[in-house]
């Protein structure tokens, strides 16, 4: 039997179970999201955290870190740093926005625009920045979803063709589920991914080496240079990890869709201990670098790093291990892809094209056009998957320099009473089109900072400039701050 | 501003200095600990740390609005 003929079944048989429990949980309206969590505080201690941990892998960073510390190396531990720093920031912010969706009713991040600066034009501008930078994380989970179909069928499927299943994959996977079902899908794929991650992790240095240590001694010897930064590449020394780690940290919580699942937490209080324990959750993500790294001394000379675990999994287990292990990081490309997918569907029919173009549009109509933004959104995500090479965590850099514009009009928007809507539109506008600009033009990095970075610290300077040129709007804003302010404490 | 507002503030730069902006003194492969190179051996003993401040953190907090009801409420008996 061909090993693609174990391998592909094997996939294909993980994500049938994840649509058909996608489905079954949209029949069955009781077994909600509440439920799961209430049976969660049964599993006890271990199993939560197993859970959780496996929350923290995304094709982002099962093949794209991996990926990237094979083919860039050092450079790559800014991964570790920001998934870190983001949860000290969003102690302090998180439970501010949450409050003031509470108080107001809100339920997305163009919501909480509208609200705070009384603009619909800019709450519908900031819906439709968020769609198109959606498309980029997306287009990054559909790449995913490819390399393992290619990778599974040996080869016998193009990268086109499995960027095409992917398409047909996700968007089949959205229309027929929803977001009830993306919770429980979610439990399947967190304990695979925790499990293929842990098989991966100490099963790969193991085989080759003897040990994880026994890998990096070798390794050190003959690349030492790869393992700090700039590591393989030319410009990606400290500057470039600073102002990369301060600007995905930032960005980490004004992605559109971490603004709705914030919203629905149940306490400000929630939001703060989450914070507190979420950095325990990362423990397990170095076991990808351990992978990428062995690949260099396995595998060298790879044109596309995104390849180097799966194909390292190939060679090293069998058909079915690579089944297994391929159909985890497919529900792990699978379960953010549809959260992504249906919050810019939403965000586009019900912040976006509604309030500009047809007040009179009735909300049934409105989820008619969400659900066929639904088709557009990912098809011309799979154009790009098809079409353009960048890294795995290249596309995320990118959508992150456009997404972390957001930060002035949200953190000032919830600490600072001067800010005014001139202000938050002019520097949002002076960011994108910097961070563009810089990035069309490949100067990212720039003087050796992220393009992304520098973009941003433009846009505070502006965003302070205009907001102290423009006559304050206190009689709105004061009231609101200070409803909050009151019901926050001191933080 | 409040003592406890700067000490949380101080407290959660912590993280911050130790794995952000000090990144010089520590990206370095030797010497290697627990067989890892010391820059990821640093990063990945800085996640436990990091709860371990921002706990700190959120205990002042609880303490500081305790302090904050109980000033408010002795200004209300006068």
């Amino acid at each position: 039997m061909k090993p693609s003929a174990i391998a592909l079944p094997i996939i294909f048989g993980i994500i049938l179970v994840g649509a058909v429990t996608g489905v079954y949980a949209g029949f069955r309206r009781q077994m909600n999201l509440e439920q799961w969590t209430v049976a969660g505080r049964g599993f006890g201690l271990i199993l939560v955290w197993l859970l959780m941990a496996g929350e923290v892998y995304t094709t982002f960073a099962f093949l794209g870190a991996s990926g990237w510390a094979y083919s860039r190396g050092g450079p790559t531990l800014y991964i570790l740093a920001y998934l870190t720093l983001a949860y000290v920031i969003s102690f302090f912010l998180l439970p501010r926005i949450w409050e003031m969706g509470r108080k107001f009713s809100l339920h997305t991040q163009s919501d909480f625009f509208r609200q705070r600066y009384n603009s619909q034009v800019l709450a519908s501008f900031v819906a439709i920045v968020g769609v198109l930078f959606i498309i980029p994380y997306l287009q990054l989970q559909l790449v995913g979803l490819g390399i393992i179909v290619q990778v599974a069928s040996f080869d016998a499927v193009s990268r086109s063709l499995s960027i095409t299943i992917a398409f047909v994959i996700v968007a089949g996977f959205v229309l027929s589920s929803g977001i009830r079902a993306v919770a429980w899908v979610s439990v399947l794929k967190d304990s695979l991914m925790l499990l293929a991650a842990f098989i991966v992790g100490i099963g790969v240095p193991y085989h080759y080496f003897g040990g994880i240590g026994a890998m990096y001694r070798t390794l050190v010897q003959t690349k030492a240079a790869h393992l700090t930064m700039p590591g393989s590449t030319a410009h990606m020394g400290h500057g470039w990890y600073i102002s990369t780690v301060l600007l995905t940290a930032v960005g980490g919580f004004t992605w559109p869709h971490t603004f709705a699942s914030n919203f629905s937490a149940k306490s400000g209080d929630t939001l703060r201990r989450n914070a507190v324990i979420m950095p325990l959750y990362n423990l397990t993500l170095p076991l990808l670098f351990f992978v990428g790294f062995s690949a260099i001394l396995i595998l060298p000379g790879l044109k596309n790093g995104d390849m180097a675990l799966l194909l390292t999994v190939r060679q090293t287990f069998s058909p079915w291990l690579l089944g297994l292990i391929g159909g985890a990081g497919a529900l792990t490309a699978m379960v953010p892809a549809a959260i992504l997918i249906l919050t810019a569907g939403t965000l586009f029919a019900k912040n976006f094209f509604r309030p500009l173009f047809a007040p009179a549009m009735s909300d049934d109509n409105v989820a008619r056009l969400a659900k066929l933004m639904v088709v557009v959104i990912t098809g011309v995500a799979m154009y790009f998957a098809i079409y353009s090479s960048t890294t795995l965590v290249g596309l995320l850099l990118f959508a992150y320099s456009g997404i972390a514009q957001f930060a002035p009009g949200v953190v000032f928007g919830v600490y600072w009473k001067r800010v005014t809507t001139m202000g938050v539109f002019a520097g949002l506008m002076t960011g994108l089109a910097t961070g563009m600009l810089l990035t069309l033009t490949k100067h990212d990095p720039l003087a050796g900072l992220n393009a992304g970075f520098i973009a941003l610290c433009l846009n505070v300077v502006v965003t302070v400039a205009a907001s102290l040129a423009t006559a304050p709007q206190r009689d709105r804003f004061e009231e609101q701050l200070s409803s909050i302010a009151a019901t926050q404490g001191m933080t | 501003m409040n003592k406890t507002r700067v000490l949380c503030f101080l407290l959660a730069s912590i993280p911050f200095l130790a794995i952000c902006f000090s990144v010089p003194l520590w990206d370095r492969v030797y010497p290697l600990v627990l067989g890892l190179p010391f820059n990821m051996f640093w990063l990945i003993a800085w996640m436990p740390l990091t709860s371990l401040c921002m706990w700190g953190v959120y205990r002042l907090r609880i303490k500081g609005a305790q302090g904050e009801t109980a000033s408010a409420k002795k200004g209300a008996a006068r």
